[in-house]
Formats: structure tokens, sequence, C-alpha cells
């Protein structure tokens, strides 16, 4: 690729992620209501998108070969039982990700 | 309260929420600058990529593209398909980003997952203002994701203790703000719809394609689930 191509290529990619972003403040503006379905969608989708992202964090974790997932699994365990523990955001984060690393580093 | 001390204020409530993302971003960012480093392109590239795309998997998608074959509109038209998701970011966010004024453009310009998933969650301390405090969080982690490409860029190959495992704080992350949600929410049918529909797309689809159709399994089954979810008081 030419470095006119390059700059084509960056500059496609751009345009397809700020129109992803973009559109629906587009197509509902703030001046109108909002049809009712989309408000429904609003509400309802957060929850499900948490779910979906944490899962999409997971999508290369091997179950079946390697580590089967433990260090993953364990991990996020420990990660739930400190938030319901003490409920602090960065706590809960910092404690799951060092018992991740010595796990990844030392044990599998 | 003056206009100074609440943009103080505002900062100060949205630095602590975006240290997991600087974990994350840094790691990520450095690891996506090597690459980019070690696959032949200068520097300024994932500079210029990580400011102006700010999208993460998209950027790595990116440096296949640009090491294949000149291809502008299947360059666009994967870009819209992977960063699809951001549609439902968007939907979400109609009503919190309204009011932000000139904030606002850019408010949603830097709407990365993690942009999202704090703004939408967060609650916002007394004597912090909203638009500000989301326009922290959002300018931040863009920063975050800048510097570390960048670095990574520059300085990758010299980069020697053993970071392995440190993007975990991603995952902990996303598990921290699915719980907060839950905790929150009063039935957990969206957040397991959420959860075992993607699983089940994984399974199906394959780790590089399963996006798209639990995006679409999760509005369908939500659509259909309209009556109960909101009580009938959303009918058209």
């Amino acid at each position: 690729m030419t470095l006119t191509q390059k700059i084509i290529t960056i500059a496609m990619v751009i345009l397809g992620t700020v129109l992803t972003r973009f559109l629906p403040f587009i197509i509902f503006k703030s001046g109108k209501p909002t049809p009712a379905c989309i408000k429904y969608l609003g509400a309802v989708l957060p929850s499900a998108v948490f779910g979906m992202l944490v899962i999409y964090c997971l999508k290369d974790t091997s179950f079946l070969g390697g580590s089967h997932g433990l260090p993953e699994l364990i991990s996020i365990a420990l990660v739930v039982l400190l938030h319901m523990w003490k409920r602090q955001m960065l706590f809960s984060i910092a404690g799951g990700t060092v018992c991740y690393m010595l796990l990844v580093q030392l044990v599998f | 309260m003056n206009r100074r001390s609440v943009i103080k204020k505002s900062f100060f409530a949205a630095f602590p929420h975006t240290l997991p993302i600087f974990a994350g971003f840094w790691f990520l960012g450095i690891t996506y600058g090597i690459y980019m480093n070690t696959s032949g392109f200068s520097f300024l590239y994932p500079m210029f990529m990580s400011l102006l795309i700010f999208a993460g998997s998209m950027e790595f998608v990116a440096v296949s593209m640009l090491l294949g074959v000149f291809n502008p509109v299947q360059a666009f038209i994967m870009t819209l398909m992977i960063n699809a998701r951001h549609l439902f970011y968007g939907i979400s966010m109609l009503d919190k980003y309204k009011g932000t004024g000139l904030k606002k453009p850019y408010l949603i310009f830097g709407m990365c997952d993690e942009s999202f998933s704090i703004n939408y969650t967060a609650e916002i301390p007394i004597g912090a203002d909203k638009g500000w405090f989301m326009f922290f969080v959002t300018l931040l982690n863009h920063f975050y994701w800048f510097s570390g490409s960048t670095l990574g860029g520059v300085f990758g190959s010299l980069l020697t203790f053993n970071t392995e495992g440190l993007s975990f704080a991603m995952t902990a992350m996303f598990v921290v703000i699915f719980m907060e949600q839950w905790l929150k929410e009063k039935n957990h049918i969206s957040s397991l719809l959420g959860l075992s529909l993607t699983l089940i797309c994984r399974l199906i689809f394959g780790a590089e394609s399963f996006l798209i159709p639990a995006m679409a399994a999760i509005c369908l089954t939500l659509m259909l689930l309209k009556k109960i979810l909101s009580k009938g008081d959303c009918a058209q």
C-alpha cells in the first residue's frame, strides 16, 4: 500500500467508527421526543450489554485446552467475593488482577 | 459554588473511576504500539490512530488491514460491523448526554466501551457537574489510550518487566460494573439475557464473529419481552 492508500484506509476506519457513535444521536434528535421503543431499549439494554461485555472479555479463553480457563474463573470469583465484601470498585479490580497475574505467571 | 470549583470537583470525582482503565489501556495501548512497531510502522501511526479512531479492538484489526491489499470499502464495512455495539451505547446514552452543551460532540466521539460503562453507571457526587464528570472520564480514557499507544510505538522493544495478565484489569472492571448494575436493577432478566445469549452465540459462531449475532439476539429477545419488562406502560 502507498502512503495515500494507508491514509484512506485509516480515514475509512475513522469514518465508520464515528458513524456508529453519532448515528443514534443524529436519528433521535434531542429536540424531538424519542420513540417509545427506543426509550424502552435504552432502559433495558445496558444490563444486557454489560453481560455481553463480560463474555466478550473472555472470548479468547479456552475452556477445553490449556489452563481450562481456570485463572479467569478463579480471578472472577475473587472479584465477585471482594466486591460483595467491601463494594469498593478499585479494591475488587486490583485484587482480581493481581490474583490473575500471579496465576498466569507462576501457577499455570 | 463557582464554576471553577465545580469543574475541579468533577475532575477529582472522575479520576478514581478511570484508574482501572489506566492500567488496562496502558497495557493494551503499549501492546498495540509494539505490534505496530514490529509490523513496520512508525510511531506516528499508533499515535494518530489512537487519537482519531479511539476504538481499541478496531485499531488492532486496522493493522492487519494496512498490511493487506488496499480495499477501502471493505475497511469501512468491517469497521461498521465491529463497532456496531456503539449503536447500543448511543441509544442508552441519549438522555444522559442531554444538556451537556459543547461537550456533547466530544462525549459521543470518545464513547468507547469503558467511557460508556463508567458514564452510564457512576453516581455523580453532589457538587460535581454531570457534563464535566463525563467529559473528564472520556478525556482521561482517551489520554491513557493515546499515551500508551504512542509510548508502545516509540519504546516498544525496550520493555522488559513481566506484565503478563495485567490486561485482566479490564475484565475485572466489567465484572464489577455488571455487579453494580445487578445490585441496582429491579429484575435481572436483561442482565441474564446478556450473559446467556452472548455465551450461546460465542459457542455457535466462534470468537471472531459472535458479536453481531449476539447483539441481534439480545435486541430481538428484549423487544419480544417488552410487555413484561416495561409492564405495559410503553405500548405504542
